[in-house]
């Protein structure tokens, strides 16, 4: 056999050996006690950074949000605080229960969708740009008040429809390389994909500070970043498959607490 | 106006080493990067940071554009007398931003 021949074979077996791996459909929910915050992946330096609100880039955001909260906007000339007053009462565990079912629309809508509903309605401004500066400001600022505080999704009748879409979105194989969230995050999470952890995927920290991003970024930028990593003909920010997804992550981090605004590499 | 986060220990003894953490928001655009249309983004980036204690220079450093966004240094200094810590960045595009702690020792 030639050196090239024996190369292939073992490329191949080796291929095949990933592959079985990956085949074995265990697609077993990790257990409620085992489950680990994208913090807890973390190295030593990142910690630090979260854990000091004068050292997490995340708090410029937090404190932009501040700003936006007292700010008189829109035809009716108001402020989010001229309705809400102060944020650290009435926004406290608000963010722990998004998404969450709105009845003007039939179907939950996430922070970001009921902070610009708010703007149409009460403020008679235009909407945020979605991923915009302002928006994640204010959505940062809002979950912020829920740092500590359990992650509390309502699952019932009205919201079940849509939380099975987004569980079905996170076992179906999809894209170009027909794999599944799960296939990573809950059957995987004990491994490295490219040096780097895999981690369970609990959205207990956004709005957040990436340092790939060099910014502050939105759960729905964090999962177009997996969804085209995966191949998939991506979704649209805003989609209400994303939408779905967000509220089936949420049910699966129950109980977690918030960390608004983490860090993650 | 850039907002900036200083960390510094509010009281301190005479002679005791304290560690001074800064944060400033800032984009660090390198000057490397085209934007969609194929366009260079010029540079825009924090070039020297400089922390005077009394007046007296006790730390800088030169930034460069490898450095990332928003940048956080650290450092530690000598708490000598009580008084005023400032601290200075300037940049491209006429960046200048100054801030100031009050620090007791004693």
């Amino acid at each position: 056999m030639r050196p090239s021949e024996r190369c292939i074979l073992v490329i191949g077996a080796l291929a095949c050996a990933i592959a079985s791996t990956l085949l074995i459909a265990r697609a077993a929910e990790i257990p409620l006690n085992e489950r680990k915050s994208g913090y807890e992946f973390m190295g030593r330096d990142s910690r630090a950074m979260q854990d000091d609100d004068t050292a997490n880039p995340g708090t410029f955001s937090v404190l932009d949000g501040e700003a936006l909260w007292k700010r008189k906007v829109g035809t009716a000339g108001k402020s989010c605080a001229d309705c809400h007053g102060e944020a650290s009462e009435s926004m406290k565990g608000v963010a722990a229960r998004y998404p969450a079912f709105k009845v003007a629309r039939g179907r939950p809508v996430n922070l970001d969708q009921q902070i610009n509903i708010c703007r149409a309605e009460r403020q008679q401004a235009t909407p945020l740009a979605l991923e915009g500066k302002d928006l994640l400001a204010l959505n940062a600022y809002v979950a912020r008040q829920s740092r500590g505080m359990p992650i509390n999704v309502t699952i019932d009748e009205r919201t079940r429809p849509f939380f099975e879409q987004g569980r079905a979105t996170f076992y179906r194989r999809q894209g170009q390389l027909n794999f599944a969230c799960a296939q990573c995050h809950d059957d995987n999470w004990t491994e490295k994909l490219a040096g780097s952890p895999i981690t369970q995927a609990h959205p207990t920290g956004y709005p957040l500070y990436r340092l790939e991003w060099q910014s502050v970024g939105s759960l729905q930028r964090r999962l177009r970043n997996c969804i085209s990593g995966m191949r998939v003909d991506n979704y649209p920010l805003g989609a209400n498959e994303l939408i779905d997804l967000e509220l089936f992550l949420m049910w699966r981090a129950r109980g977690m607490p918030i960390e608004t605004p983490a860090v993650r590499p | 106006m850039a907002r900036a986060l200083i960390n510094v220990p509010a009281k301190a003894k005479k002679g005791e080493i304290i560690t001074i953490k800064t944060l400033i928001s800032h984009e660090m655009e390198t000057g490397y990067r085209h934007d969609n249309v194929g366009k260079a983004i010029p540079r825009n980036i924090i070039t020297q940071f400089v922390c005077t204690y009394n007046g007296l220079e006790v730390f800088r450093a030169d930034l460069f554009p490898a450095i990332a966004a928003n940048p956080f240094i650290t450092f530690q200094t000598v708490a000598t007398a009580s008084g005023k810590i400032e601290f200075k960045w300037t940049g491209d595009n006429d960046f200048a931003q100054t801030e100031s702690v009050n620090i007791t020792v004693e």
